[in-house]
């Protein structure tokens, strides 16, 4: 059992035009076992929350708290943070040339575990979630995201989630860009690293869409850096009827 | 990783070389070659040959001169059909298969005292690796080598290059007809010495030469390779591979000379670069000459810039005279490992140490499997390795 505990969470990022504060008081908590989804108009900070909880560098922290099971999140590095169990499934993966997907997942989990995994039973894990994923076992031998279409860079992300077993997960708009069928086999995929592993999840949504495969036991709506109400599934359905126009025109 | 192309390439030969003054469209082919120093100015660092060099650190090596170091040669037994020996200095002008291209070469040849020649006689097969090791003790050193690879011969030789020195040399590699030569020159020197260096390869029909140049150590390393095609139908591949930390300039100047019909190319070299002073530059001039047709060439650059502050350039140069070819080409390209591709890795448990092992053995696995030599391949894995637990220090330095 674990619990992400996100206290009054304030901040900013450096521009041109001078410092920007994004997130301006944040307050959650997940505990394991519960999907939290998150719902908000574009630019409110929904991925300004994820990185701060990953330990983007661009974003600095002005205020609040982040612990994970008592301990300090933010006084821990990028990696340092993934090790505790955090896991982040960005909106946009990034490339890494010359970085096969299989190097890449077994340097991963070895750092994660700290120590290499069993190589038999390794091999036939990353062999079922990609089954599972429907990726091809070729993109085991691709470089890291390059060239993947955006419904495969997410199936890839979800297969880090499931392959390193995080205690709480970040998934920012990984529905995004899917069709239906992606869509499916990508909540498939959470649903059951959910029911193997008891994670909790933040899920970050534009649509109610996904909800229908991933069962959500709370909603947020995201806005203007804050939590702005939060209730059940149902709001997410009055989200998608109303639009954000309530909480924006109060902003 | 962010591609920029850094390719100041033109696929015509609009493109300046030349002595002391350089002449705008030049051949280069028009190049001197003499043993004679006097044949060639001191060089001020304009020229386009030497406008990229640490002139300062070559300097010492552009004396007429005679110095009294040498490198110590630990040469293994060799096999039948092979034979290492000294050669006087008129032999060994006659020997090699052209005149040296510039100062530094010239002027190491006028004052080696001579040649090594390392020959492998017709017809032999030596399926070993021939390593030889040379290792700098600190002194100024002018140096001859011949390698001759006689008819129908096939060898692979290494020759490491280790400790210090202020080393220029003057390389010949003669391949008669008919020969598969596979030669490894690695410059892992300490980190204080300056090298500078011209290879030059003369490839006779039906010959094939695979020469690879690794470059990890030294203050400053200015390496000029050429090969020149005698015969039709021989093939070269010339790999490179180096890896430049804060303090160390590393030059690779290549010219493949395509004079004849049916002969193929390929020119392969990669180069990470870590710290702010770290500093690499590629020049790479292909002609193919009217008399050339069919020929078939590709020339390859690919940087990978590990921390703001390092420099790579990198020039791709390719002449066409005649119109009857088979294919010809060139890429360049920097990239660089940057801070996103960082965050994503260390997102994902692995320190950025690891992170940058990562890429960079990536970076570099198909190139070193391209060497062909086992031993080689493994070692040069482990110096990579060992090149960046140095640059970590380094950079944990900067942090601190
Ligand atoms: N590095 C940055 N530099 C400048 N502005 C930034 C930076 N990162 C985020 N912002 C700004 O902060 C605000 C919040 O951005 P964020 O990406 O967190 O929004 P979001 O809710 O995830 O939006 P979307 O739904 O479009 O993904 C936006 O106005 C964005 O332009
Ligand atoms: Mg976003």
């Amino acid at each position: 059992m674990s619990t992400l505990e996100i206290k009054n969470l304030h901040a900013s990022v450096e521009t041109p035009e001078g410092t920007k504060q994004i997130l301006k008081g944040v307050d959650l908590t997940i505990n394991s076992g519960e999907t939290h989804a998150i719902m908000g108009p574009n630019g409110s900070g929904k991925s300004t929350l994820a990185y701060s909880l990953a330990g983007h560098p661009k974003y600095e922290i002005t205020e609040g708290s982040v612990t994970l099971d008592g301990e300090d999140v933010l006084a821990m590095s990028v990696d340092e943070r993934a090790k505790a169990g955090m896991f982040l499934a960005m909106q946009y993966p990034v490339e890494v040339p010359g970085v096969s997907v299989s190097n890449f997942l077994r340097t991963a989990k070895t750092a994660i575990d700290g120590e290499a995994p069993k190589l038999r039973t390794w091999v036939k894990d990353v062999k079922k979630s990609m089954d599972d994923l429907r990726m091809d076992s070729s993109f085991a031998e691709r470089n890291v995201n390059e060239g993947f279409s955006g419904g495969e860079k997410k199936r890839h992300e979800i297969l880090q989630m499931e392959l390193l077993a995080p205690k709480i997960a970040v998934l920012d708009e990984t529905d995004s860009g899917l069709d239906v069928d992606a869509l499916r086999i990508v909540s498939e995929g959470v649903n059951r690293v959910k029911d193997n592993t008891g994670l909790g999840i933040m899920l970050i949504t534009h649509y109610t869409r996904i909800l229908k495969y991933i069962q959500p036991d709370f909603v947020h709506v995201f806005v203007n850096g804050q939590i702005a109400e939060q209730g059940g599934r149902e709001l997410a359905d009055r989200l998608e009827a109303e639009g954000y126009d309530r909480f924006l025109a109060s902003a | 990783m962010t591609v920029t192309d850094h390719s100041r390439a033109t696929a015509d030969a609009a493109h300046t070389h030349g002595l002391g003054t350089p002449t705008p469209d030049a051949s280069r082919a028009d190049r001197p070659t003499s043993f004679d120093v006097d044949a060639f100015t001191v060089p001020t660092g304009r020229e386009e040959e030497w406008r990229f060099s640490p002139l300062k650190d070559i300097k010492p090596m552009l004396a007429d001169q005679a110095t009294d170091g040498h490198l110590e040669w630990d040469v293994p037994a060799l096999p039948e059909g092979v034979t290492l020996t000294e050669v006087s200095p008129a032999d060994a002008r006659e020997r090699s298969v052209r005149a040296p291209g510039d100062r530094a070469s010239a002027v190491a040849a006028a004052h080696a005292g001579g040649a090594m020649a390392l020959t492998i006689a017709p017809n032999t097969v030596v399926d070993e690796p021939i390593q030889i090791t040379v290792t700098g003790r600190g002194e100024d050193v002018r140096g001859h080598l011949l390698v001759e690879a006689g008819a129908s011969s096939e060898a692979t030789v290494i020759i490491e290059r280790r400790g210090t020195a202020t080393y220029s040399e003057f390389v010949s590699v003669d391949l008669a007809d008919n020969a598969g030569l596979n030669l490894v020159l690695l410059q892992l020197w300490d980190e204080d010495a300056v090298h500078a260096g011209e290879v030059v390869a003369r490839l006779g029909r039906d010959s094939r030469l695979r020469g690879s140049v690794v470059t990890l150590g030294g203050k400053a390393v200015r390496l000029n390779t050429s090969a020149a095609f005698a015969g039709e139908g021989a093939s070269v591949d010339l790999f490179g591979l180096y890896f430049a930390d804060s303090g160390q300039h590393q030059e690779h100047q290549l010219f493949v000379d395509h004079a004849v019909p049916r002969c193929t190319s390929r020119v392969t070299y990669k180069g990470a670069l870590a710290g702010a002073t770290a500093r690499t530059v590629w020049i790479g001039d292909v002609l193919i000459r009217k008399e050339a047709e069919e020929t078939d060439t590709y020339e390859l650059n690919r940087n990978l810039v590990l921390t703001d502050g390092a420099r790579a350039d990198s020039v791709p140069n390719l002449e066409i005279e005649t119109g009857e070819i088979a294919g010809a080409g060139h890429a360049s390209a920097t990239g660089r490992f940057d801070d996103e591709q960082m965050f994503y890795l260390r997102s994902r448990g692995i320190s950025e140490e690891e992170a940058r092992k990562l890429v960079v053995r990536g970076f570099f696995a198909d190139l070193i499997q391209e060497i062909g030599v086992p031993t080689v391949e493994e070692s040069l894995m482990k110096a990579i390795d060992l090149e960046l637990e140095h640059v970590n220090e380094e950079l944990a330095e900067e942090h601190a």
